[in-house]
């Protein structure tokens, strides 16, 4: 019903990716990694991760509605002949 | 000791929201009818539901419950998933399902009123609204009192804020929006605890160190220690484990309660409604990682290393884990804590002793560690996990009791004969008043705390026998209407009796129990007395409706026709891939759940 929830899952994390891990990279070195995350850009790395994922589920949600437009037309197509 | 969110934590909390009620308002064009509302017009796909059956009943008390268990009893607290969970989930999809889905009931007090009749539908759907509104009410002030403690942001505002994003969303959208919601925030929560479990575990050493530092074998084994309640820290021993949680509690929760329930029904075939929970049981049986972990974690990881964010003017204690912690910046002490949990208060501030030993807020167990581990960035994603199972947990509440009041209490009892544009009219007033309600009940739990105490109390002895009458009901053709309402009657008033006459080690009497006067029996601990009153309630409503069934008169076979086993039809699973097919999905879980356990026996 409605649409594809795949769409704002992967719009949000994507978003996040590009936020987080954009973060990360602009603060490399920073002392708040070693005080919190052992020494790892952990902004860096999740963003990547969340990026990834994000665009995953696009890509999917991309899939989805070519298929549900290939079946539709393939049901009209029936009906006209 | 409090963390300071920077504008990148705030944008990440600002457009998680922005995507919650912008799900909402795409979805409101969608709800044209009643059944769009409430039930999703049945037309969701399994993963979705099964997503969403999954994140309905991840609420906070959950993700904030499980770690403050995990620190407290360690990996025992599995037990509440893979004893607690699992088998009951495929219970309700291979067998139960056939019967909800199948009915065409559009809630579980309805199915009720199908099988049995007007009567017990009547109480179930009463104590069901009832008890849904107030637990949200109570998971409303723990996310406030959270908020405010951890953070510093204003109680009032927490509160309002988040109940007015949910009511918006679930009153636009309805069940679609609630459920679209539940999966993005099932990932929000995956993503968001994942990188927190990595960091603690690397921090400790993976496994091996943690239990090396936990210096105490019975938190890190599941089974090996439930030979006698005093081996382990729980205090119960494994046939109350697994008859009064693996059995009574568990099956009672996830084959009765329409919370979880009502996201089956919204699928887009009986076959997709019986894989519902059996896809949520593979995400459900890893989650003990997820949540459990960072609690463990939490009791061992040692503070001083978080302390150049304040200002350490004792030294830590050596060869103890407890931490002297001056905290300057106001915010959380760890003063007389262990790892990182800090110690309860009392209302001067200093640290409660209780029996010679200090109290710790075990609730914070799990916040500490967002805070400690995640650098700005990943802080804002991890309190967004924190409020995103907050809100789904709210919302779940919200749907379920929308529905059931405007179909089981609202049409049936008020207004039978009103069109379906105003039950969908009813269905969103319903979903203003009972977030109302919800969050004076916020208010009187922070107000009156024990007042709480004692609904739940009386909402456990109402749950403890649901399943006995549901188990009748579905697989015993001969229960009768007035067996069951006898039954359920039956089944409190024994869960209310037996509270009454034992107490749990080291409690006075009052709401922990006793309260009828006379002590009959003492458990080692609270969790032991609540499974031998779930016990005793589900067998006494078990034998009162054997019983009062056979003395009155059963309904012909004619009207039970798809209500009950014997009369109804084996659900066939026609053009299904073997590995799609519910038999063969049950297998699989239940399969890697004797593995898991064997791994941590």
């Amino acid at each position: 019903m409605g649409f594809d929830i795949r769409l704002p899952i992967g719009m949000m994390f994507s978003v996040f990716g590009v936020l987080v891990g954009g973060y990360g990279a602009a603060t490399r070195g920073s002392e708040m990694y070693t005080r919190h995350s052992l020494g790892i850009n952990v902004n860096l790395w999740w963003g990547i991760v969340m990026l990834m994922f994000g665009a995953g589920m696009l890509l999917l949600a991309r899939r989805g509605a070519l298929a549900a437009r290939a079946a539709d037309k393939t049901l009209k197509d029936h009906v006209v002949k | 000791m409090r963390p300071h969110p920077h504008w990148i934590d705030y944008s990440v909390i600002g457009i998680y929201f922005t995507f919650v009620l912008g799900i909402g308002f795409v979805l409101k064009k969608y709800m044209k009818t009643s059944s769009d509302f409430f039930l999703s017009g049945r037309s969701i796909p399994a993963w979705i539901t099964g997503l969403a059956f999954l994140s309905a009943n991840l609420g906070a008390q959950e993700v904030i419950g499980m770690g403050a268990s995990g620190a407290k009893y360690g990996i025992m607290t599995s037990h509440f998933y893979w004893v607690g969970a699992i088998p009951a989930m495929v219970f309700v999809g291979l067998f139960m399902m056939p019967f909800y889905y199948g009915s065409r009931a559009r809630s579980v007090p309805e199915y009720l009123k199908l099988r049995f009749d007007e009567k017990t539908r009547g109480l179930n759907a009463i104590s069901f609204a009832v008890m849904t509104v107030f637990s949200s009410g109570v998971s409303m002030y723990a996310m406030g009192k959270l908020l405010q403690l951890l953070l510093g942001w204003n109680f009032n505002a927490a509160i309002l804020v988040s109940a007015l994003i949910v009511l918006a969303y679930t009153f636009l959208g309805g069940l679609t929006s609630a459920i679209y919601n539940e999966v993005l925030q099932f990932f929000l929560i995956v993503i968001g605890f994942i990188p927190l479990v990595f960091l603690g575990l690397k921090d400790v050493g993976g496994w091996g160190g943690l239990k090396t530092r936990l210096a105490n074998d019975a938190m890190v084994h599941s089974w090996k220690y439930l030979g006698s309640p005093s081996a382990n820290p729980m205090g119960v021993e494994w046939f109350s484990m697994l008859m009064g949680l693996g059995f009574v509690l568990s099956f009672g929760y996830w084959c009765t309660d329409f919370l979880v329930v009502q996201r089956a029904m919204a699928a887009d075939s009986m076959t997709s409604a019986r894989r519902t929970p059996l896809i949520a049981a593979f995400p459900k049986m890893l989650f003990p990682f997820l949540v459990i972990l960072p609690g463990m974690i939490a009791g061992v990881v040692a503070a001083k290393s978080m302390s150049s964010d304040v200002s350490t003017d004792v030294p830590a204690k050596t060869g103890s884990a407890v931490v002297s912690q001056r905290a300057a910046s106001g915010g959380i002490s760890l003063e007389g804590g262990k790892g990182i949990i800090p110690a309860k208060l009392d209302e001067s501030g200093k640290p409660l002793i209780k029996g010679g030993k200090v109290v710790l807020d075990y609730d914070l167990a799990t916040p500490m560690m967002l805070v400690r581990y995640f650098p700005s960035g990943l802080l804002g994603l991890g309190l967004c996990a924190l409020m995103a199972s907050f809100m789904s947990g709210m919302a779940g509440n919200t749907t379920a009791f929308n529905t059931v009041w405007t179909y089981d209490i609202y049409q049936s009892y008020i207004n039978k004969t009103a069109s379906d544009q105003h039950y969908l009219w009813m269905g969103r007033a319903a979903t203003v008043f009972g977030l109302a309600i919800a969050v004076a009940a916020a208010y009187v739990a922070r107000q009156f705390n024990n007042i709480m105490d004692v609904l739940q109390l009386v909402f456990a002895f109402v749950n403890a026998p649901l399943f006995a009458t549901f188990l009748l009901g579905m697989f015993w053709k001969r229960a009768t209407g007035n067996g069951a309402f006898c039954g359920l009657l039956g089944g409190t008033a024994a869960a209310a009796v037996h509270h009454g006459l034992t107490l749990p080690a080291g409690s006075a009497p009052g709401v922990k129990g006793g309260f009828l006067g006379l002590v009959v029996h003492r458990y080692p601990s609270e969790m032991a007395q609540n499974f031998w009153t779930a016990i005793f309630a589900w067998t006494t409503c078990f034998t009162v409706t054997i019983i009062v069934s056979l003395l009155t008169k059963p309904r012909p076979d004619g009207e039970l026709k798809g209500l009950v086993y014997a009369l109804t039809d084996r659900p066939k699973d026609v053009g299904l891939s073997w590995y799609q097919k519910p038999v063969v999905l049950a297998v699989v879980v239940l399969t890697a759940l004797v593995i898991l356990n064997w791994i941590f026996w």
